[in-house]
């Protein structure tokens, strides 16, 4: 045990395990967003609902159907991702010629019918999700604690974003992607079945998010509002960041969860705050983002 | 591209057309003769929100600026006034001053903040300021909490009128929101209106007629906190209440969708839409959750299948102003 600016090291790095947690959650989510605006050109004000579908999915398929953690892990992003490609379907692809607030607005109004109709079955009070016995327990590591499921999160998200990042980034349907993004007309004109691409698209972004809320299931009750306020703090995220980069996205996420984390061991009352303080500094100084390009 | 408001509806006239003037009409016989018929105290929330709604519409409609922050405004105006109404003992028509001031305030920071970002940006930036500033009234000493400022006085209106008798407190409500309802229409049709349509229509040939749109849009944003601003502390005196409520964003989501409903880009839509909405939540207010959800099937159902909105329509279709 020793202190560090005189706050015990167990306090310090469990509140920065934290924020690292909190961090991989924002990094899930914004690079979700951030990979369905460069397509769709929609912000995708369903994440948060999204995420919290995600995490009941999982909590779903232990009672219903037994199916444990490993199987949600896998089972609740297609799900999920699969109402995605409907949702895109049914309403979004009559937007794409509009004004791209249509987008936000319509999204919104999903989340509303979504955490609603949640709410309306389940309450607002949250359900204990266990973490699998594989991943119970931790480690001491003589300066903190480390539960195993928490390191788990921290490592898996990591692994998503990069791999996410080295799909779009460095192979050839990841160029496609961008290249479809830049100039659909041409890239169809090659015979890219863009409009495809774009389902796909908005359907593994939603994935992402589905993925995050299984992550979350056991650290946070399973509640459906869970992703309402989540999402607003995302989007600070996305606006810290800038939506022109994917690598961008992921730093920004981890970045601002572990600064959140020590915010609550330095100074707690503004823990909820500190990303939206953030958020109005880089404007001042960098309205375009840290990683955006400027408009 | 689309834009988001019917070129026809939102056609620039200096003057009231025929059109308007019968609409306008109608509006002042229904707050004459509406209290005869609806309890007095639904329809002066209707008019908070009408105006809440209308100073919305000044920036999404006329400048093309989505907001998903106003509930900040609305917010925090209506708690400062409860403050100074209750702890201050200030006369409602100061409180509703300082409430407005504040709003104002705010509207500056926020403004100059939000204006830095353009299209979809804008509307988180303000999000998450509203959401920053839900936190502090969340932790703050003077908005109570959870229980938010409660049984504030309604006061003797400039020394004169006693608000707590029903109806002055009516013809009160009714005398701020046409005040405020007729500076808006003032704003929308003065020069400074018409470059703010330029800007939405077409920013970048705006600012090469030498516009300076940043300026324009910063006080467009600022006019309309400030109007949002009374229709909070207004209602924070009518109800005798504020409460995190008001500074939520689903109170956000709440304006759009009224403006949305009644029509984006018209004088009247707003008015309309603010009804229907208050109307709707009050009948509805016995199935408890579902109303979020049928809140936001009207959403879904505007934005795919009627984006001119409810007045918005009608002038459509009769190819009038309103």
């Amino acid at each position: 045990m020793f202190e560090v600016f005189g706050i015990p090291s167990q306090a310090l790095f469990g509140q920065l395990l934290i924020g690292l947690i909190n961090g991989s959650f924002y990094a899930l989510l914004s690079l979700g967003l951030a990979v369905i605006f460069g397509m769709l050109n929609i912000i995708n004000f369903t994440h948060g609902a999204q995420y919290m579908m995600g995490a009941f999915a999982a909590f779903l398929l232990l009672e219903y159907a037994g199916i444990g953690y490993w199987g949600a892990l896998l089972i609740a992003p297609v799900v999920v991702g699969f109402t995605g490609v409907l949702i895109e379907r049914l309403f979004l692809r009559w937007l794409y010629k509009l004004d791209h607030l249509y987008g936000l607005l319509l999204t919104f109004g999903l989340a509303l019918i979504i955490e609603g109709v949640f709410r309306n079955h389940y309450g607002s009070s949250g359900q204990p999700y266990r973490a699998p016995d594989l991943l119970q327990g931790g480690h001491n590591l003589g300066f903190m604690f480390l539960p195993n499921y928490r390191a788990w999160v921290i490592v898996l998200s990591l692994a998503i974003c990069l791999s996410t990042w080295f799909v779009i980034e460095r192979t050839r349907l990841g160029a496609y992607l961008r290249a479809a993004t830049e100039n659909p007309t041409l890239v169809r004109a090659f015979g890219i079945n863009v409009p495809r691409m774009i389902t796909l698209t908005y359907g593994f972004g939603v994935g992402l998010a589905a993925l995050a809320g299984v992550l979350a299931a056991p650290i946070y009750n399973v509640s459906p509002q869970m992703g309402a306020d989540l999402i607003i703090v995302v989007f600070a995220v996305v606006v810290i960041g800038g939506m022109g980069s994917i690598m961008g996205a992921i730093v920004t996420g981890f970045v601002l969860g572990i600064l959140e984390g020590l915010t609550k061991v330095f100074y707690p009352e503004a823990s909820n705050t500190v990303i939206f303080v953030v958020m109005a500094i880089v404007l001042l100084i960098r309205p375009a983002g840290l990683f955006g390009r400027a408009a | 591209m689309e834009g988001i408001v019917d070129p026809l509806a939102a056609k620039a006239r200096r003057d009231l057309s025929a059109s308007e003037l019968a609409a306008f009409a109608v509006l002042i016989v229904a707050l004459l003769v509406g209290w005869a018929f609806v309890y007095p105290i639904l329809l002066m929330k209707v008019l908070c929100f009408a105006l809440f709604a209308c100073a919305f519409n000044l920036l999404i409609g006329y400048v093309g600026l989505l907001s998903f922050g106003h509930a900040l405004f609305f917010g925090w105006a209506s708690y400062v006034a409860a403050h100074a109404a209750k702890v201050w003992s200030l006369s409602p028509e100061l409180a509703i001053v300082c409430g407005t001031a504040v709003a104002a305030l705010f509207g500056v920071v926020a403004g100059v903040l939000a204006i830095r970002r353009q299209g979809i940006y804008f509307a988180m930036i303000t999000l998450a300021l509203s959401q920053m500033m839900y936190f502090f009234a969340l932790q703050a000493k003077f908005t109570g909490g959870e229980d938010g400022i409660q049984a504030v006085p309604r006061g003797r209106a400039f020394g004169l009128f006693d608000l707590s008798e029903q109806m002055t407190m009516y013809f009160f409500v009714v005398v701020i929101f046409l005040a405020c309802f007729l500076l808006i229409h003032r704003i929308i049709h003065s020069p400074f209106g018409e470059v703010l349509k330029a800007i939405r229509e077409n920013e970048p040939r705006a600012v090469s007629l030498g516009y300076k749109t940043d300026r324009y849009k910063l006080v467009a944003f600022i006019l309309s906190a400030t109007l949002a601003g009374v229709a909070g502390a207004t209602k924070a005196i009518v109800f005798q209440l504020a409460s995190l409520t008001d500074v939520h964003w689903s109170m956000s989501g709440e304006v759009v969708l009224m403006t949305l409903v009644g029509g984006l880009g018209t004088v009247f839509g707003p008015v309309v839409g603010a009804l229907v909405i208050v109307a709707m939540e009050s009948y509805l207010a016995q199935f408890g959750q579902w109303v979020t959800v049928i809140q936001g099937v009207i959403f879904v159902a505007c934005v795919l299948l009627f984006r001119r909105g409810i007045v918005g329509e009608i002038a459509h279709a009769l190819r009038i102003e309103l």
